[in-house]
């Protein structure tokens, strides 16, 4: 796998925050429509993180109009224009597939107050 | 008819400018020695010898050790020949790199799939299931009837029935090359070849 890895090495985005579940994201994803791009926001929880290196994945969970939408993202993908952290949340494991049946006040997540460190995916120089 | 034989590393993926993301499959492929080079004169036909990898020194015969003695070559641990393969300006001993293969080219890849042991018919004839209502029981993942009663009264050679599967030579035509690194000896085939990671392959166009 480590071959693997120091080949990709120059594919991974720079720019990636660090980032873990709980968090709440702002994703910006390059939209084509014909021959013209405009960017369009996703802002939701990150209920998990999957995978490493260039194959990793996060997904963003958010409530559209009463529903739960999810969306996938591809962490590496030059199609995201740009992840930003809006708000830290605290929580106690790595997959919070429990929030999708959880609605309303039982959703909510404890914002994180003190300053822990999260690890940071950026590429190590 | 070009070939190189190389080890399967494992799958990951490549994103283009797009975004748009090709599954590509790692081959560590080369460097790959030459240990024979059959002419039609000699051997009456035309043909590479190609050797991968290092064997121990343990392993290797005395018969072995003598003929790569002979070739000023250490002892391969997988040999194959390539039939119709010319190498030109290069003779027995040289090495052989992935370079042979460009971006974009097909290519054909041949390996032993992974073995799933005694299968079933679902999983090694893609049988349908039966149904699991309507009074079914024990009977969900069977093949069915084998045959009919009094005539033939036997059954029919060549019917798909359960038995041993995958664990055999598998070749896979026409996958694109997207990357190659010679100096690494790393090449990114499009797409899944077979074989578990670590596999044997052979990589020809």
């Amino acid at each position: 796998m480590n071959r693997i890895a120091n080949w990709t090495m120059d594919d991974l985005r720079k720019d990636v925050p660090g980032f873990a579940p709980g968090d709440t994201l702002n994703v910006m994803v390059r939209v084509i429509e014909g021959d013209k791009e405009r960017l369009q926001a996703f802002q939701g929880v990150c209920i998990a993180r999957k995978g490493g290196g260039l194959d990793e994945t996060f997904t963003v969970r958010k409530m559209s109009m009463g529903v739960g939408v999810e969306r996938v993202f591809p962490l590496h993908s030059p199609r995201l224009a740009k992840i930003e952290v809006v708000r830290r949340g605290r929580v106690r494991r790595a997959k919070l597939n429990y929030l999708r049946g959880l609605t309303g006040k039982k959703s909510r997540i404890r914002e994180k107050t003190r300053a822990v460190a999260v690890p940071s995916t950026d590429k190590p120089e | 008819m070009t070939g190189l034989i190389g080890k399967k590393l494992g799958m990951t993926r490549v994103f283009d400018d797009k975004g748009n993301v090709t599954p590509v499959t790692v081959i560590e492929l080369g460097p790959n020695q030459i240990t024979n080079i059959r002419t039609v004169e000699r051997d009456g036909y035309v043909a590479t010898c190609l050797g991968f990898g290092q064997k121990r020194d343990k392993l290797v015969t005395m018969p072995q050790k003598g003929h790569f003695k002979k070739l000023g070559i250490t002892a391969p641990k997988i040999q194959k020949e390539f039939r119709d393969m010319t190498v030109d300006g290069k003779k027995v001993g040289d090495s052989l790199s992935c370079d042979v293969f460009k971006v974009g080219e097909k290519v054909h890849v041949i390996g032993t799939s992974k073995g799933r042991g005694f299968a079933g018919v679902i999983k090694r004839h893609k049988f349908q299931r039966q149904t699991m209502t309507h009074g079914t029981h024990e009977f969900f993942r069977h093949g069915g009837s084998i045959g009919s009663n009094t005539f033939p009264g036997r059954t029919l050679p060549g019917l798909r029935m359960p038995g041993r599967m995958g664990a055999e030579q598998v070749t896979v035509h026409n996958l694109k090359i997207v990357r190659v690194d010679a100096d690494a000896n790393l090449i990114m085939i499009g797409g899944a070849v077979p074989g578990p990671n670590n596999g044997i392959v052979i990589v020809r166009k």
